[in-house]
């Protein structure tokens, strides 16, 4: 390890430590220091993403660094992708707050999990090896099945993260199975190598047998369909802030590192992956958009709708051009922001323990709160697509890649979905506003104010003025995109 | 600055004002305020009409232009700019929309701050979709307009008004979804081409300027022009509603408060046309004239069936909605003879529907908020009662029905020649339903207002009022203009239906005058 790799290992290494000195902070007694826990996790995560942002100035001046003989690169996707997660974390961490205080349970252990999820989250989104890929994800994983788990009296809370670690672990097996099986037939586990290694070699069996694992173990990940079955469980289940982890930054850590691994190690192997992937998307959007109407709790809702999300993500990777790969950035930042601001909103009504978890819940929200009823609104046209909101350039973006990559009918099946989507966003509308008698029960704190109107403002302001975010992602993507032969440029 | 920006965001701001300014338990200011901001925006779009040039073509067509760079990495322009047909429906905008916010003085008594934002924003949508000429700018307004009317229904409609704004949401949402799609086909045939229809693309770069494609409308091939219009079908086919699409607007009026149904009639409705007029008809024009046929069919079961359907109604705002249908089959029908006059006569009457049909609904509105009944058969008699109600009525009815010296005929007397000049049959269907229309208006005027005043609950009515009756005059002023004198409006038409005809049928607008048989010409000379 040379000096080069401490300063690209740099946030990840403080986070890691971070998160540790966290987990021994109830041993020198601090045990029920809940505000000190607090205000600990958020100024880590801001040395943190002040660490990445000094990185970012790193790698404009040498654009493609690489340590670890290889394995960890420091690109501007990383980048991009780790300021989302640690933005998404902290978030989460103020989400987690009231939550909390109410629970018995220790908040420091609480706060080093998410800690160690970001470290995982942060070092598998500069993979560029399968392995170093792959221990990134587990820690993101591991520390997520406790997470899932961390109410550990609730029966509901202890079922899902049983649901959520088998079906996991039977995945990350899958995953590891379908890497070895590639490195077996290409000799390296570099995603560089792979991709060089597919372009030479004559697909086999064995090699097919392996992506289609790698595939499924990702789609695992992403809660694509058929993968899909643990999510409304998992979601119902683990304490909301952690369905908000689950749904926004885990999900997004899932987007970047399948975007990667195709772009860069599978471009060359798309034509036989792309009509699976794309009938893995096309059944995404389908049932998680028609499971989604039927769901009365919110939770599960969202889930389905996660699923479906999971979905356009795909149409991003699939159609492999400069497009595609901006819309993946573009529609994860979106879809975090439009996410966590909805979850702000659900954690406001705490009508019953867990709070605000069936759709009745949202009853008069726009008579108790109507500012916050409007900001749920943005939230849900955003995740509909529908302009002036972020969410529309997001989708903008993947429909119009899916058309370029020549993906007509799945661009068409995409668009329709999405207008089906908003029939079970508008229910929540239709609670809010339109339904009479009942006024929802809130307890609006400051720090879920702070959240939520952190998500409006990037939710209207990306709407209506994108071009700061379109650039953004053109540039982060432009060492990946190069490397897939598809670099962007101004219009493409 | 711009004008169209004023008169596009008058309302916005007067939105603003209302939602930060204006205290909700204080519902008088919020119904000055409204009303002082449409007003503004009414004379503005006077103004706008008054610096219009009619006599401008060519490069010049498109007035008042405002571009400005909005994502130039997509090729997004911020970019307005009007002709006479944007310029007749902006003003028939604003005017409808000070009439909707007046009418709801006293039909809304609830939710006032809520409803009157609304209702603005709503008309900033509206303008703003007229004045959109970049394709993105287009779609973001054409959405933009969609939720307010959502809430609009939703909130302040009839019983069942959860399923009717539902169901106008994702209808429309479905279509809209479709012409974006046929956007982005557009927007790369511009440059790269269309893979998967093995189409190449024409090189010129990403843009989303409606201009730039009304010049390379031509050059598309024709198999993927049909699929574009296939997608700009649904989305604005739809929104007419045309026949089989038709069957949100029933419940969507219905439902609605008197002023959504007004918007909805009046302008919501016209996007649909307006939509084929500026882009579908002058960008695909092999396959507007290959679809004729298709279209015309559907126009005319939509002039019958819609006209028959309306006689059976037995609800009267019902019944005035489903007229509509048959209404803007007549101006779909128009728009596909594909000549000068069916497209005059279909743009005059998009104008005269608005106005007919937006008071006929402020009408049953009024009638509505005395008696809370809009059953046909609860009345009779009521010219008795209401002599001024009963005789704006009337005007209303026979402007609909095409009573010469009224609107209506104006409208519906230039579509026919246009249509009777492409083929005599269509304008045989046509005048069917011109038939039936005065009969279902006829039938309705002497069931609500002659016979015998026998509901007792009737005999209390108080006529109209001094707002409602203004608002009436104003319209029924507007009707006997434009019925008697519609030289201003066929003047600003005249260029933009010339640049419409020279897109979608060049041969037409080329070929020869007409040459007289020989025995006609020796008559003509020897006088």
């Amino acid at each position: 390890m040379t000096w080069n790799d401490v300063v690209f290992l740099l946030p990840e290494i403080i986070i890691s430590i971070g998160a540790s000195l966290l987990l021994l902070a109830p041993v020198v007694g601090w045990r029920q220091r809940e505000t000190s826990a607090k205000w600990s996790m958020l100024i880590l995560l801001g040395i943190t993403a002040l660490t990445v942002i000094g990185c970012s100035y790193w790698v404009q001046e040498i654009p493609q660094s690489r340590s670890l003989a290889g394995m960890f690169a420091l690109d501007g996707f990383a980048i991009f992708f780790k300021l989302i997660f640690i933005t998404a974390i902290a978030m989460i961490t103020l989400l987690s707050d009231d939550f909390l205080r109410e629970s018995r349970y220790s908040v420091w252990e609480y706060y080093s999990l998410l800690g160690f999820a970001l470290c995982g989250m942060m070092f598998m989104v500069s993979g560029m090896s399968l392995i170093s890929i792959y221990i990134g994800l587990e820690l993101m994983s591991l520390s997520s099945y406790i997470l899932a788990g961390f109410f550990k009296n609730e029966e509901k809370s202890t079922e899902a993260a049983m649901k959520y670690f088998v079906l996991g672990a039977v995945s990350s097996g899958i995953l590891l199975y379908g890497i070895s099986l590639i490195y077996g037939v290409c000799g390296s586990l570099n995603l560089l190598d792979i991709g060089r290694a597919l372009s030479t070699i004559i697909t086999n069996d064995a090699l097919m047998f392996g992506v289609m694992l790698l595939g499924a173990g990702l789609c695992f990940k992403m809660a694509a369909v058929p993968f899909h079955v643990w999510t409304p469980d998992v979601y119902e289940g683990a304490p909301t802030p952690i369905t908000a982890f689950l749904s926004t930054a885990s999900k997004a850590a899932a987007f970047s590192i399948f975007a990667r691994i195709f772009y860069l190690a599978l471009h060359d192997f798309q034509l036989d992956w792309s009509n699976v992937l794309a009938t893995i998307s096309a059944l995404s959007m389908v049932l998680g958009n028609l499971a989604a109407i039927t769901q009365d709790n919110v939770k599960r809702m969202l889930a389905y709708s996660s699923i479906a999300h999971a979905g356009y993500a795909l149409l991003g990777i699939i159609s492999l051009n400069s497009l595609g790969l901006r819309g993946v950035l573009i529609y994860s930042l979106v879809y975090v922001f439009a996410n966590l601001g909805i979850w702000a909103t659900v954690l406001m009504l705490r009508r019953h323990e867990y709070g605000g978890e069936r759709v009745d819940d949202f009853e008069g929200l726009s008579r108790r709160a109507p500012f916050w009823a409007f900001a749920m609104v943005i939230f849900l046209l955003s995740l509909g697509g529908i302009p002036p909101t972020a969410g529309f350039i997001g989708k903008y973006f993947l429909f119009a890649a899916a058309i370029q990559a020549g993906f007509g009918w799945l661009a068409i099946l995409a668009v329709l979905m999405s207008a089906v989507s908003m029939f079970y966003y508008l229910r929540l509308v239709v609670a809010m506003y339109l339904r009479e008698g009942r006024e929802a029960d809130v307890a609006i704190t400051r720090p879920l104010q702070i959240v939520a109107a952190t998500c409006l403002i990037i939710t209207l302001l990306l709407g209506i003025y994108p071009t700061p975010l379109i650039n953004q992602a053109t540039e982060s993507s432009r060492w990946i995109g190069a490397r897939a032969a598809i670099i962007p440029h101004a219009g493409r | 600055m711009g004008i169209l920006n004023i008169v596009t965001y008058t309302p916005l701001l007067g939105a603003a004002v209302i939602l930060f300014f204006i205290r909700s338990d204080n519902p008088k200011m919020i119904r000055y305020a409204a009303t002082i901001f449409a007003t503004v925006d009414f004379i503005v779009s006077l103004f706008l009409w008054w610096g219009f040039d009619p006599n401008a073509s060519g490069s010049r067509l498109f007035q008042f232009r405002f571009v400005r760079d909005w994502i130039p990495s997509l090729g997004v322009k911020y970019d307005f700019g009007i002709d006479g047909i944007a310029l007749l429906l902006i003003v028939l905008t604003t005017f409808m929309g000070l009439i909707a916010i007046v009418s709801s003085f006293s039909a809304i008594n609830f939710r006032e701050k809520e409803y009157y934002v609304l209702l603005l924003l709503l008309q900033t949508g509206m303008i703003g979709t007229f004045c959109a000429l970049d394709f993105f700018l287009f779609y973001v307004f054409w959405e933009v307009m969609l939720v307010p009317m959502y809430f609009i229904i939703g909130i302040w409609g009839g019983p069942r008004k959860l399923y009717a704004a539902i169901k106008f949401f994702l209808f429309t949402l479905a279509g809209s979804v479709l012409m974006l799609l046929s956007i982005l086909a557009l927007y790369f045939f511009n440059d790269d081409g269309i893979p998967f229809l093995h189409i190449r693309g024409l090189g010129n770069g990403y843009t989303f300027s409606v201009l730039q494609y009304h010049n390379i409308g031509h050059l598309i091939p024709p198999s993927l022009q049909f699929w574009i219009f296939l997608g700009f079908f649904f989305g604005f086919a739809i929104k007419v509603p045309m026949f089989p699409f038709h069957t949100w607007l029933p419940d969507a009026h219905t439902e609605a408060p008197t002023a959504g149904s007004i918007i909805l009639a009046a302008v919501l409705l016209k996007m649909g046309t307006y939509g084929f007029v500026r882009f579908a008809l002058p960008i695909l024009p092999d396959a507007t004239r290959q679809l004729i046929l298709p279209i015309v069919v559907l126009s005319i079961i939509g002039i019958i069936y819609g006209a028959l359907v309306t006689l059976v109604q037995k609800d009267m705002k019902r019944l005035i909605a489903y007229s509509s249908v048959s209404h803007l089959g007549f101006v779909m029908l128009g728009m596909f003879a594909l000549n000068p006059m069916g497209l005059k006569g279909s743009v005059i009457q998009m104008i005269n529907h608005g106005i007919s049909t937006g008071a006929l609904f402020l009408l049953v509105g009024i009638i509505y908020e005395r008696r809370h009944s809009r059953d046909i058969a609860d009345y009779g008699g009521l010219a008795k009662q209401m002599p001024m109600y009963a005789t704006l009525f009337l005007i209303a009815a026979l402007s609909s029905m095409g009573l010469p010296a009224l609107n209506g005929f104006i409208g519906e007397f230039t579509i026919l020649l246009g249509v009777a000049n492409r083929n005599i049959w269509w304008a045989v269907f046509a005048a069917i339903g011109i038939v039936l229309g005065a009969a279902y208006l006829l039938w309705l005027y002497q069931r609500v207002f002659w016979g015998p005043l026998d509901n007792p609950a009737n005999r209390t009515v108080r006529d109209l009022n001094r707002r409602e009756l203004a608002m009436l005059v104003a319209l029924s002023a507007v009707m006997v203009w434009i019925g008697i004198y519609p030289k201003p409006i066929f003047e600003v038409i005249e260029k933009p239906v010339e640049y419409v005809m020279g897109k979608v049928d060049p041969a037409y607008m080329n070929r020869p005058p007409i040459q007289y048989p020989a025995a006609v010409a020796e008559a003509e000379a020897s006088k």
